[in-house]
């Protein structure tokens, strides 16, 4: 939180009457119950979708079909998650063990490459140093989709698709983790300590691992979520890499019985459970570490 | 440090030569497959494929509407958000931003059930005061996806704008209401132009995104026979791999990359140049 905003929220704490005083002359067209209103309404159409996908994950099939979507009726959402992961010789919970190696190991490995790339980006000054940067920046432009499809077929060239390595390798690919560890490590390590390190008799790797990553932690927690989600989120790369359903990770899985609907309908309520389970870790995460997306979301608008 | 960095553009660089490598080899139509060299010939026929030609002008039509509204839509609830008459900011900002961390695959999906007149409540309620909505239809199912991207990016889009408006000098916005300016005027000529750089960094990501259009309309074509095998390039790139066509998809994969880089290459120029720096 940023002093303003706390300055914001404390202030029904003031004298009640001034800042309603306050709020009289100065608001005008911007009055309190517009913006309110304005705001409730954006947030129910960006909640709507959600309310209807927790509210069907909990009913009967025939429910599901016949009665009002924005409504319980008769929830039974344990006897769904059972049926859920009892599916298929527990496929499901294959899958979202597979997203959790894909995101975590990818994410982990991704990080601590970009680290280190963006670290002696900023650190070093070597030949070609800007020409490779403008490089990475660029292929920040390049979209994933139109590099997926290469890859693939370089992967088949050496025997490498339809395996985690397959999914995994290009995962660990961020220029934009690079970007932004270049862009922290200019602002938060500065060139003194490191000669001070140099100057004791350090190696660069250890002046890396002691000074380097202790100073840009904050800003590695921030590459480490936006690829963890991304990869967790990933669907054409797994989709075009893997034909074996037990490596899916869990969008792949939900989409590959969204396509079986027609043949084996009873598989609908399925996948609106297994949406609804894919959903709920995430959310959490997501939710409870929100301050990093916004020191990485700043770090990334305001610096660049 | 630099064996690091090779290990981190080596993929990139390789994906990009195979791709070209590929493109200039042919498989032999009868007998054997043979690769053989043929210069440019599948960009010719890319460019000659009406099929592919369309995908690229309907994702093109789709990004000059979609991402204009999102972009306003982000912007405006940025605004609000920061403005002084907002309450539960917290709760808000979190609603607003939550669908950013839901699977595209799960959107679209938990959307096309929404879209789906077997099971939306949102058709039953409609059909209640005499509307029948056709979200599946020909003519809709464009802007039905826009609206899943929409609903998906906004909130990120958003946060980035909102992080910028917070990190405006207070001082600067105090002086303009102690000079009279009203929460509007303040909005459109201070907050606005001051976060400008975000605004671009935004519209740069959402440019790049509406060009590799995927996932909700494959994941909307189970339900749907509006959406052909050609619908964006990127799916006529994936279907043309799907028929072992693999020299032409690597072509197609090449050209929306180029495309993509050009159009959001183009597009921080002219930002730029109009900022004068």
């Amino acid at each position: 939180m940023t002093g303003r905003e706390q300055m914001d929220s404390s202030e029904p704490g003031k004298s009640r009457s001034s800042s309603f005083r306050a709020g009289a002359r100065s608001r005008g067209a911007f009055a309190p119950i517009s913006v309110n209103l304005v705001l409730l309404v954006a947030t129910g159409y960006f909640l709507l979708p959600v309310l209807w996908l927790v509210v069907a994950a909990t009913k009967s099939r025939a429910d599901l079909v016949s009665s009002f979507g924005f409504w319980f009726t008769s929830p039974q959402l344990l006897q769904n998650l059972s049926e859920l992961f009892n599916e298929q010789d527990h496929v499901f919970g294959q899958w979202l063990l597979n997203s959790l190696l894909y995101s975590g190991v990818g994410a982990l490995v991704g990080t601590a490459l970009a680290a280190a790339a963006g670290y002696s980006l900023a650190v070093y000054k070597f030949r070609g140093r800007e020409a490779i940067f403008s490089l990475i920046l660029g292929s920040v432009l390049v979209p994933a989709t139109a590099l997926a499809l290469p890859m693939f077929l370089a992967f088949a060239k050496v025997g490498l698709t339809d395996s985690y390595l397959s999914v995994l390798l290009p995962s660990i690919i961020s220029p934009f983790g690079v970007y932004l560890s270049r862009i922290y490590t200019q602002a938060a390590v500065p060139t003194e300590l490191l000669e001070a390190g140099r100057v004791d008799g350090a190696s660069e790797w250890r002046i890396f691992r002691v000074v380097g990553l202790r100073l840009i932690s904050p800003a590695l927690v921030t590459v480490f979520l936006f690829q963890f989600v991304g990869i967790w989120n990933n669907f054409f790369l797994p989709l075009i890499m893997l034909q074996n359903d037990r490596l899916f990770p869990v969008t792949l899985g939900l989409f590959s019985w969204q396509s079986q609907l027609s043949r084996e309908p009873q598989l609908l309520l399925l996948t609106v459970v297994g949406s609804f389970v894919s959903v709920v870790p995430l959310v959490i995460t997501f939710l409870s570490l929100q301050r990093y997306w916004k020191a990485g979301l700043a770090t990334g608008s305001v610096k660049g | 440090m630099v064996p690091f960095l090779l290990i981190f553009i080596a993929p990139i660089g390789y994906a990009i030569i195979q791709s070209l490598q590929k493109t200039v080899r042919e498989g032999g139509l009868f007998g054997a497959p043979t690769t053989v060299w043929a210069g440019l010939d599948q960009y010719v026929r890319a460019l000659n494929d009406q099929d592919f030609i369309s995908s690229i002008l309907r994702v093109l039509l789709f990004g000059v509407v979609q991402v204009p509204v999102m972009m306003v839509l982000a912007l405006a609830l940025a605004l609000l958000l920061d403005s002084q008459s907002a309450r539960l900011k917290r709760f808000h900002r979190l609603a607003i931003f939550a669908p950013y961390g839901i699977p595209g695959v799960v959107a679209a999906l938990m959307w096309g059930f929404l879209y789906d007149p077997r099971l939306s409540p949102i058709t039953d309620l409609l059909g209640k005061v005499g509307i029948v909505p056709d979200f599946l239809g020909a003519g809709n199912i464009l802007w039905s996806i826009a609206n899943v991207v929409t609903w998906t990016y906004a909130g990120y889009n958003m946060i980035i704008i909102y992080a910028a408006l917070q990190a405006l000098p207070a001082d600067v916005l105090e002086a303009a209401s102690i000079d009279g300016a009203g929460p509007w005027r303040l909005a459109m000529r201070i907050k606005v132009p001051l976060v400008a750089p975000a605004l671009v960094l935004t519209a740069v990501f959402s440019i790049i995104g509406t060009l590799q259009l995927f996932t909700e309309p494959q994941v909307l074509r189970t339900i749907t026979t509006n959406i052909t095998s050609t619908y964006t390039p990127t799916i006529a790139s994936y279907s043309a791999a799907s028929a072992n066509d693999y020299s032409y998809a690597a072509a197609l994969s090449v050209l929306i990359a180029l495309v993509s880089f050009i159009l959001s290459f183009g597009f921080l120029r002219i930002t730029s140049r109009w900022n004068g720096s």
